[in-house]
């Protein structure tokens, strides 16, 4: 158990029935924010979002991923809730993931027989279910350095102004030097079953001054990567279309972070 | 299964308590130590009306286990008035007639209490998002909002 707010509503529904559960808060490593020695950080799996919302440095240099982070339910939920868990939980809609997999975070995993890395959007397997073996725990999230005029930004849609799971969550990490988009990471999530890494969208974005047609090509990528449900909060035709929007929303506030335009 | 013994401060008093290893810090606080004031709305953390503080920080009493308070500092609506003053966020509360039925108002007194300790000089959006995970559907959140933008006012007109 990390942050515990979604283990205890499934044990109290019934959904789970743990014979043992073990804090792992008590694990120095995984509470623990560092910036690593090469300007990167490492970010313990049980951090919660109000603790990496309180670091001096990180939403300076991570405002996409942080702001995703700050979206995972109340102010209440943030005190507890951890992005390692957000993970874990599979949810395809997690708005985490998106803006991890945008920044090119990788896990390091425990398991019995030692640690191993996996890029984040690797962890994820279908709904609810996640690539970790029997055994294996998450440890934390590393985030790699920044280049000079970096930045990144999450946006998600939901048909409410706070408290909702996303219809579309769209992370975008980019960098720009003289007005060019030298290097680009363009994560979606909501829209199948697992969130995904959009490499075609990022390629759109990368070599262009983020002009109207590149926008437009990232934008129709990600439509084209979408794989989503028909449910009650939004219908395949809706989520896709809404897909592009955010890629170009996303862009321009990852890009005037970036100090661009 | 035994029952864990957990040491902990409840409102800056050192507490002592068994519990189930599956028991949620809301049924010990409202159960063997007697503090029924954190209420219990939905436990799934949806809510709000169970909130305390755990080493300062704003949590659901419903989403955190018993065991988990072992060393830590929990500070729940109970202590929140001092030696019979209300405390000025409750005061605030009366005067601007901030509850109706009141299964929200202890939530919403220590959430408030926790944005406060933050950010003396909130606007109106960042307590009303502050606010998100309090629940109340009785007042519209109109009079809670003035209340606690009153009271931030107030408090900060005090300090010298």
């Amino acid at each position: 158990m990390a942050g515990g707010t979604d283990l205890l509503v499934q044990m109290r529904s019934g959904l789970v029935r743990p014979g043992l559960i073990v804090d792992i808060k008590k694990i120095g490593e995984m509470t623990e924010i560092a910036e690593t020695a090469d300007g990167g950080f490492r970010i313990g799996a049980a951090v919660s979002g109000m603790a990496l919302l309180e670091h001096p440095r990180f939403g300076k240099v991570w405002p996409g991923v942080l702001e995703a982070v700050n979206l995972i339910g109340s102010k209440q939920v943030q005190g507890r809730a951890s992005a390692g868990g957000n993970l874990c939980n599979g949810s395809p809609a997690g708005d985490s993931v998106p803006a991890m997999i945008a920044a090119g975070a990788v896990v390091t995993v425990q398991g019995p027989n030692g640690r191993r890395e996996l890029k984040v959007e690797d962890v994820p397997a279908g709904p609810g279910r996640t690539n970790l073996k029997p055994g294996e725990i998450l440890v934390s999230f590393a985030l790699p350095p920044r280049a000079a005029g970096s930045s990144d930004a999450y946006l998600r849609m939901i048909p409410r102004t706070e408290m909702d799971i996303a219809v579309v969550g769209l992370g975008v990490s980019l960098t720009l030097k003289d007005g060019v988009c030298t290097a680009a990471r363009i994560g979606l999530g909501a829209v199948a079953p697992i969130a995904l890494l959009v490499e075609p969208a990022a390629k759109a974005l990368i070599g262009s001054k983020l002009d109207e047609a590149a926008l437009e090509a990232a934008a129709a990528a990600c439509r084209a990567a979408c794989r989503p449900i028909d449910d009650k909060r939004g219908t395949i035709a809706y989520r896709t279309k809404t897909a592009g929007v955010l890629l170009k929303r996303t862009a321009a506030i990852a890009a005037r972070r970036a100090g661009g335009h | 299964m035994a029952k864990l013994h957990v040491s902990t401060s409840v409102n800056g008093e050192p507490m002592e308590f068994l519990c189930e290893p599956y028991e949620t810090m809301l049924d010990a606080l409202r159960g063997q130590l007697g503090l029924t004031g954190s209420k219990e709305g939905c436990s799934s953390g949806d809510c709000g009306a169970c909130s305390i503080t755990l080493d300062g920080r704003l949590v659901c009493s419903c989403l955190m286990l018993a065991a988990e308070a072992e060393g830590h500092e929990i500070r729940t609506i109970e202590g929140m008035a001092k030696g019979g003053q209300l405390h000025p966020l409750q005061q605030k509360f009366l005067e601007h007639a901030a509850l109706q039925c009141g299964i929200c108002t202890s939530g919403m007194l220590v959430a408030s209490e926790a944005l406060l300790a933050k950010n003396s000089n909130p606007t109106e959006e960042e307590v009303r998002f502050w606010l998100a995970g309090n629940l109340c559907r009785c007042t519209g959140y109109d009079k809670i909002v003035r209340a606690v933008m009153e009271t931030a006012a107030e408090m900060r007109e005090a300090r010298p």
